[in-house]
């Protein structure tokens, strides 16, 4: 095993222009979007009183959440010691911190007041969720910042162990704090389950690595640099145990929730019902984002890099479907107001029904744009900084290596 | 930082004293409000009304303070700028009082996002009023 | 602000009578002092305090089906959907206070009740909130503090009364009293320009007034620590319920016949 080289991508092709230029494109277009939500105010939105998080919300909270996956891979190289992934560590945190990056902008340009951001950094309710996020995500870019300097600078690499293990507990209490967001919620049938923070952590484990895989798998393809066959199986073994877990998980939450009377109907609402929701959920999360992924990475096909990218993407689908069940699913769903009664007539949109929620072109090109966002942002980075190793072939990376 | 910004506002105030008397400089015209008087000195309020207006604002909507002296509601009722109809104009019109200054200094406020900017008609009743508000007025005349 | 001054030139006429002797006693105990709490006129320079707590007790089997007379008063008084909001949608506008007609599903029973802004003790909407925008006041009315609100609209998730609206547009023509705006969320104030006016002896909120303008008087509005106002002797004479009681949220708005 020699040392790493790291070096910056050349970046004067017309391929790399050409993808600064698609990114530029999208993020653009979600821009525009955004100023026409802020501009006209939320009533161009499909959002309403009743559907209050809509599209932006599921982009930003999958991005916040693939962010502290994608560190993963560098934890598993800093904190459980694996020498293979040591190489992998300065893109998986830069690719961390532009995923937070992009959900976090989706985030506050869907607020009703964007403009009063600096409002939101300097007033804190210490009992709100969300304040301590701010707080939290604030937090994971310096210390994902230092741990880089930490790698990055050879004077400094005898402290980056210990930054990596502290960049490892933030993020696992950043994925903590995320999925309590719903977790905390006692009003909503579909949230108030203390499952939720330990099921958003192994998604953020699956989401974090599938985007990693596309980035790693395409980078060195592009650049033309060595990638070795053993690494790309470790980490698609790995994808496959993740998409397995949050499988689990979800299926324990369904389980918990059927088990009680009182969750029947929303999970009759999900699992079964008429709308949406139900299609969404058996179709892209379980199907497409579950079966199909695992299917491909373990049988024969999960030999090929295409189709590895392939079960990335399905990966990525599937959890912005678990996503949109999740956080529309679970506010189209009607509130208890009264339990044992039934509603049979109101002015505000209550009653026994679900609220339909069709999201527009411009939130969705808002939430889309988070994603354009995260992938300049690497790309920029690469180029201008040493990330990416010259060389991920076995025999340069893998101590065990034989041949 | 307080001092830094009063130093500003006061370099303002002193920069708009002397352009005017220059002439050639366009400088604001602010329209005098409808009492002899401001509830502090005029100068105390060029370059402190924010303070007042922040600091009653907290008072009314923690503490339930309502008193008229550094209310907005009095500062609008008592600057208004009527416009050729007798209509008080709103802050959209550039001749509104608290534009006159606030554009010339390119300072952007956000008080109108959400406050009225003209005084609300003085029965307290909502200008597009139906029949409820009718019988809230004959109810609350029967209470007296 | 001295306590004593307060309360002799601040008993209201008619809270004293009603008072009676059982506040007499209570009074005797020391000069100043009084066990049962009298409510105090508060002058408008003076703060509010925690020796109040407004509340109501809406009678649902007063309330008539079909009837909105609070709805349409709450509006006017706030200057809600008055020609202003016309662009959103109905799911989208704005409403502190609903009408809602139930039925029982084991015994067919229907009733009907307005339905807002609950006013709890524990408030989920003031725990959620990341600036602390929403929040509550000394004498327990739940607010937004629009000019901190950052319209992340976390409360109305976390609301279990769905009482809150997020304003969907741009308003103009907002009443001077009820200021409102773009991007913020809002919820019924328990008429708060009306309870600072006078804090011994406040005007009714604009749905009280409307209802028992209307004549059914299903809405009492009062202070639910002085026992001797109306709201609280009709909750001590009959049994009355808060919605969602299971949550343990405390809220000041009481019902009976549910």
């Amino acid at each position: 095993m020699k040392k790493v080289n790291y070096l910056e991508i050349e970046g004067r092709s017309g391929g790399f222009l050409a993808l600064l230029g698609v990114l530029g494109v999208i993020l653009l277009a979600g821009l525009v979007g955004m100023y026409h939500m802020e501009h006209n105010g939320h009533y161009v939105t499909g959002m309403d009183n009743q559907i209050v998080w809509g599209m932006p919300h599921v982009f930003a909270v999958f991005l916040i959440v693939a962010a502290s996956g994608a560190l993963n891979v560098a934890s598993i190289g800093t904190v459980f010691g694996k020498a293979m992934y040591k190489p992998l560590g300065r893109l998986s945190s830069l690719l961390a911190i532009a995923l937070l990056a992009g959900g976090l902008m989706v985030l506050v340009l869907d607020l009703g007041r964007p403009d009063r951001l600096v409002v939101a950094m300097t007033y804190y309710n210490f009992k709100s969720i969300f304040a301590w996020n701010i707080i939290l995500y604030n937090g994971f870019f310096a210390i994902v910042v230092v741990y880089l300097w930490m790698m990055m600078q050879q004077s400094m690499n005898k402290y980056y162990k210990a930054a990596g293990f502290f960049a490892f507990f933030w993020r696992l209490i950043l994925t903590t704090g995320t999925g309590s967001i719903f977790g905390f919620l006692v009003a909503r049938q579909a949230y108030d389950a203390a499952i939720m923070a330990p099921m958003f952590i192994i998604m953020s484990f699956a989401f974090g690595l599938a985007i990693f895989l596309l980035v790693l798998m395409l980078g060195y393809r592009w650049t033309e640099r060595p990638l070795g066959d053993e690494m790309v199986r470790k980490l698609k073994n790995l994808l496959g145990v993740f998409v397995a877990a949050v499988m689990y998980f979800v299926l324990v939450y369904h389980l918990t929730n059927l088990y009680a009377t009182e969750h029947h109907g929303v999970e009759k609402f999900i699992l079964a019902g008429e709308s949406e929701h139900t299609t969404i959920f058996w179709f892209m999360q379980i199907l497409v984002g579950g079966v199909a992924p695992l299917a491909i990475l373990y049988s024969k096909l999960g030999a090929s890099r295409m189709w590895i990218g392939i079960a990335s993407i399905l990966v990525i689908l599937g959890g912005l479907a678990q996503m949109y069940v999740i956080i529309i699913g679970g506010q189209a769903y009607p509130l208890d107001i009264f339990p044992g009664m039934e509603i049979i007539n109101s002015s505000f949109a209550d009653g026994n029904s679900y609220h339909a929620y069709t999201p527009s072109l411009a939130e969705t090109l808002l939430g889309i744009s988070g994603f354009a966002v995260a992938l300049l942002i690497v790309t920029l980075g690469v180029r201008v900084l040493r990330f990416m190793p010259d060389s991920l072939s076995d025999k340069d990376v893998d101590p065990h290596h034989k041949g | 930082m307080k001092y830094l910004h009063m130093m500003l506002v006061l370099l303002t105030v002193v920069l708009l004293g002397s352009t005017t008397a220059m002439a050639e400089v366009p400088s604001p015209k602010i329209p005098k409000g409808n009492a002899e008087q401001c509830v502090e000195p005029t100068q105390e309020m060029r370059v402190n009304h924010m303070e007042y207006i922040l600091h009653q604002r907290d008072e009314t909507v923690y503490w339930g303070v309502r008193t008229k002296k550094h209310s907005f509601k009095e500062c609008i009722n008592c600057h208004t700028v009527k416009d050729d109809a007798g209509k008080a104009v709103t802050f959209k019109d550039e001749r509104h009082f608290c534009n006159s200054c606030h554009t010339y200094t390119a300072v952007k406020i956000d008080c109108f996002e959400c406050h009225a900017s003209t005084p609300t008609a003085k029965s307290g009743a909502n200008p597009h009023s139906s029949i409820n508000s009718l019988i809230k007025m004959s109810a609350a005349g029967s209470k007296e | 602000m001295s306590k004593p001054e307060a309360a002799s030139n601040g008993m209201n006429r008619r809270k004293f009578l009603g008072a009676g002797a059982a506040t007499a006693a209570g009074l005797s105990v020391a000069p100043g002092i009084s066990l049962i709490s009298v409510a105090e006129a508060k002058p408008v320079d003076q703060t509010i305090s925690s020796d109040q707590r407004w509340g109501m007790l809406i009678d649902t089997n007063k309330c008539a089906k079909g009837c909105s007379a609070c709805v349409d008063a709450c509006n006017d008084e706030n200057g809600l959907n008055t020609g202003d909001e016309q662009r959103s949608r109905q799911e989208q506008k704005a409403q502190w206070i609903r009408k809602v007609d139930l039925r029982d599903k084991l015994t067919g029973h229907e009733v009907s009740l307005p339905l807002m802004c609950q006013h709890c003790e524990n408030p989920p909407c003031v725990d959620v909130c990341p600036t602390g925008a929403s929040f509550k006041r000394e004498d327990n009315v739940v607010l937004v503090d629009k000019h901190i609100c950052i319209g992340c609209r976390y409360c109305m998730m976390a609301c279990p009364y769905k009482a809150r609206s997020f304003i969907h547009e741009e308003l103009t023509n907002q009443l001077e009293y009820s200021p409102r705006g773009k991007g913020t969320v809002e919820s019924c104030t328990l008429c708060v320009h009306r309870i600072d006016e006078d804090t011994a002896n406040p005007r009714d909120p604009a749905c009280a007034e409307a209802c028992n303008a209307e004549g059914h008087k299903a809405m009492i509005f009062g202070d639910l620590k002085d026992a001797n106002s109306d709201v609280s002797k009709a909750l001590k004479q009959h049994s009355s319920k808060a919605i969602r009681e299971d949550l343990g949220l405390n809220p000041g708005i009481r019902y009976r016949g549910i």
